[in-house]
């Protein structure tokens, strides 16, 4: 490069935009830029004549007219008075429910089968590869629709839980009944099962536009207190056993820390379960848990099991075999050297590719059309879209929803992964 | 020490067995299920999964029937044949209904050319996935393209055939003008004459040669394709389509220029954090909008652009990885040998990267694979929602589940299971670091 200002000045020739290597590159970026100009231009003159020819306006008000329909399942108030827009937060809160419940059910499976995919007994590891094998090599829609066939097509109705005076003198049982004492029962639309409610409750907190359960906040609040209590007490535990060399017992602290206030935060409030009954034609009280989430919900978590125990189990054997003997030479168990000295550094080589599953899983939820699960895809992309007949800006909001869903749990992600990457020079 | 000997033994003798405990299936069974009692409850649960597993999936698939007409008169004569109460599978359905499995509502008489589609394309892949055959049949699988869009749909010979023309008028002007101005230029002018000409010329001329010469098979409407035909159709085109663009989209990615390396980030990233499904309704629901008035082609074919779009972002970031795991020094070599670009790219870094890249690739294809299921959702049949609906409506099978599925599946199981034991032989065939 010192030869740089050696090099005779020579005059600027047209051809050099092309051989020359210093503009070679601009020339380049300056022919993509206007082909990629010409082309936007070209889909939004074609877009803006398509409209005019349809007699169609671009705007999004129609997010704040009627909706006009019922959701089955609504996580925050809504009735059908409520606005679109409305309609789109409560799918993507059901998206977003969907998510987090798969991710954490297929996180919890996938590490059991990863890890004893590689245990030593053969019998075990024979069985996780055929759940593995069977799993991937499936398409994800096939378990939601056979999940939601079998949920919805094996369980009785709840007309089948009915005891009439008629059964009863004859000494009949129903054909069906609750299991786990009376207290859930299976029927071809839901897991009807106890809800937990309060006597004297504190009521609604407004904020604005935002309303929510006090008792709700209040039980996060005390579970947040009681977790950081947890915390002090481990990290005592921690300094005593650096300094004497002798770990304190913490685990009946730890429970009287976390169970004890929450014990008395409920009794204070009046806490119960509220059992569901058979009225006239289905259950009532309780919660119902439709079948379409348990399908959905469950499948994708069985789905992408497969695929985190294959990283897991990748993640682990990336850990050198002498980490594990040096371990055992130390007289550390079976379990302990897992915990203690494989999984933290197997985690560095899993959480990256663990990122891509859970944002796979995010987005398959969108596959909830199959079993009419009434996610983003349902009440943004499916009725409202159907009943305003605005494609376009349906399909380009919820684009933009499920992009910015990805980004988020991706930074975060990548966020953990930079705390827990091995720090090298 | 020679008087305190009193017997020394002269000769070996036979080795003994070794303890019952140390031999044969006893030993095996103590090492590898039950080594601890962790290991032995382990296996006693496992033992137990298994038992329920088959003690519910064997009688009922022992109790299989094949040749009813209806769900009802299956249970039928399995109820005659176990007694009452037994359960059983009912492959009738399969026997029925097969061919729709396979080929959807696509004429009976005309099934030979589908079958005879996929049957060429074993040739047209042999020389791509075996590198032992000859490299002249190369030619044959780029001619194949056109070739099974002409077997499947049908209609005028001309069409495919000035399709390919395309190729054939880049081609020449990307010889004739790179001759004289580079090969960035001719590159740029070929291309741009191929899409002049696919626009332009190849639609009169089509008509033209079509009216002088009327040559063609009976066509057939892409709302009467279905089934694994469809499956394949999409997920064949698109894999083949999506491996040259994620190729350049991962080039792109790491190219030095600000504008291109953009534009090919936000395309990926964007592609990649929304569902395919969005994607799907794009091409059924606003393709429409995007391009110029009167512009209605065909929806196997939006829906094809679509999955290949999104087949080669998953491919790019692939691609991305094995380009990032190959030792800087292998650029430099290139550079060093005095190589342009797109040559160090073609005889160095590629055929490198994309060795890295195999596992990855693969995988990208089989989720490509499985994915074309979700087309059911713009309405095309797909032989796992899609058929299956319509057979599950069948008054005769109404109430059928696991067969269905479980047919479906199988076939899945088997394309991807392959794909997948393709790959590993591939990666093991061109594995060249010898440790």
């Amino acid at each position: 490069m010192a030869f740089v200002q050696d090099t005779p000045k020579e005059s600027f020739r047209l051809s050099m935009l092309i051989y020359d290597t210093r503009y070679r590159s601009i020339t380049i970026q300056v022919i993509v830029l206007i082909l990629f100009l010409l082309f936007l231009s070209w889909l939004v003159n074609n877009t803006i004549q398509n409209l005019a020819a349809k007699d169609r306006t671009f705007d999004f008000g129609f997010l704040g007219a009627r909706a006009g329909y019922d959701i089955n399942q609504t996580l925050i108030s809504y009735t059908n008075d409520s606005t679109h827009a409305r309609a789109a937060l409560i799918g993507v809160l059901n998206t977003l429910l969907s998510a987090v419940v798969g991710c954490t059910l297929a996180t919890i499976l996938g590490v059991f089968i990863g890890v004893l995919r590689l245990s030593k007994n053969w019998l075990v590891g024979r069985l996780m590869t055929v759940y593995v094998e069977v799993f991937r090599n499936v398409p994800v829609l096939l378990w939601i629709l056979l999940a939601g066939t079998i949920l919805s097509e094996t369980t009785p109705a709840p007309s089948a839980y009915r005891v009439t005076e008629a059964m009863q003198a004859a000494g009949e049982a129903p054909k069906a009944s609750m299991i786990f004492d009376d207290s859930i029962a299976l029927t071809n639309r839901g897991i009807n099962m106890p809800a937990p409610m309060v006597d004297n409750g504190l009521g609604r907190l407004e904020l604005g536009p935002i309303s929510m359960n006090a008792n709700v906040l209040a039980f996060l609040i005390v579970l947040a207190a009681a977790l950081w209590a947890n915390h002090l007490i481990r990290s005592h535990a921690k300094r005593v056993q650096e300094e004497t060399g002798i770990r304190p017992t913490t685990w009946w602290k730890s429970i009287a820390v976390i169970v004890l206030p929450l014990l008395v935060l409920g009794w204070w409030l009046g806490f119960h379960l509220d059992y569901p009954r058979l009225t006239k034609f289905n259950f009532t009280g309780g919660m119902e848990v439709l079948h379409s989430f348990t399908a959905l919900t469950v499948a994708l978590a069985l789905y992408t099991a497969a695929f985190i125990a294959e990283i897991v189990r990748a993640g682990i054997m990336a850990v050198a075999r002498g980490q594990s003997e040096a371990a055992f030479a130390l007289g550390l168990r079976p379990g302990r050297t897992m915990n203690l000295i494989i999984l933290p550094q197997a985690l560095r080589v899993i959480i990256p590719p663990l990122i891509s599953q859970y944002l796979n899983l995010t987005k398959n939820t969108s596959l909830a059309i199959a079993v009419s699960y009434m996610d983003l895809r349902g009440t943004l992309g499916g009725i409202t879209l159907n009943q305003t007949g605005k494609e376009l800006e349906c399909m380009l909001l919820m684009m933009a929803i499920y992009l910015t869903i990805s980004l988020i749990i991706s930074s975060v992600m990548n966020m953990f992964n930079r705390a827990v990457k091995l720090k090298e020079r | 020490m020679q008087e305190h000997i009193s017997y020394v033994r002269s000769q070996m003798l036979p080795p003994l067995d070794p303890p019952a405990g140390e031999k044969g299936a006893v030993k095996w069974l103590r090492e590898n299920l039950f080594s601890g009692p962790l290991n032995s409850v382990l296996t006693i649960l496992g033992l137990l999964a298994l038992y329920w597993v088959l003690s519910n999936a064997l009688p009922w698939l022992l109790h299989s029937v094949w040749n009813a007409n209806s769900l009802g008169e299956c249970r039928q004569i399995i109820a005659e044949r176990w007694g009452e109460g037994a359960t059983g599978a009912c492959w009738a359905m399969v026997k029925a209904r097969w061919h729709q499995y396979i080929f959807g509502f696509y004429p009976q008489y005309l099934y030979w050319r589908p079958t005879l589609a996929f049957c060429l394309l074993f040739v047209a892949l042999a020389p791509v996935l075996y590198t032992a055959l000859p490299r002249k049949m190369l030619w044959f699988t780029a001619l194949y393209p056109a070739l099974m869009f002409w077997l499947l749909w049908g209609g005028s010979v001309w069409a495919p055939v000035m399709a390919m023309a395309g190729f054939g008028v880049m081609a020449v002007v990307f010889k004739l003008v790179s001759a004289r101005f580079g090969v960035i230029i001719g590159a740029s002018a070929g291309f741009v004459a191929a899409v002049l000409w696919w626009l332009l010329a190849s639609g009169p001329v089509t008509a033209a040669l079509q009216g002088a010469i009327p040559l063609g098979i009976e066509s057939v409407d892409s709302d009467q394709f279905g089934g694994f035909l469809l499956s394949i159709v999409i997920g064949i085109t698109a894999i083949s389509a999506s491996l040259p663009m994620g190729i350049l989209l991962a080039l792109g990615r790491r190219s030095d220029m600000l504008l291109v390396r953009t534009l090919s980030v936000g395309f990926i990233e964007f592609i990649r954090g929304v569902p395919l499904i969005t994607l799907l309704f794009t091409a059924s629901l606003l393709l429409q909008y995007f391009l110029p008035p009167g512009n209605d082609f065909d929806i196997i074919l939006r829906v094809i652009i679509l999955v290949t779009l999104f087949a080669a972002a998953y491919i790019a970031e692939v691609i991305r990885g094995g380009l990032a795991a190959l030792p800087r020094g292998q650029y430099e070599a290139g550079d060093a040998l005095g190589l342009d670009y797109w040559q160090a790219q073609r005889l160095i870094v590629m055929p490198q990267a994309l060795k890295i890249s195999i596992p990855g690739i693969v995988s990208s294809f089989i989720g490509l694979f499985k994915d074309t299921t979700l087309v059911a959702f713009v309405g095309l049949n797909d032989p796992l929602k899609g058929i299956t609906q319509i057979v599950r409506a069948d008054i005769n099978w109404k109430g059928i589940y696991w067969e269905p599925y479980l047919f479906a599946g199988a076939l899945f199981f088997l394309i991807c299971f392959g794909m997948s034991r393709y790959s590993m032989w591939l990666e093991r065939k061109l594995k060249t670091d010898h440790r």
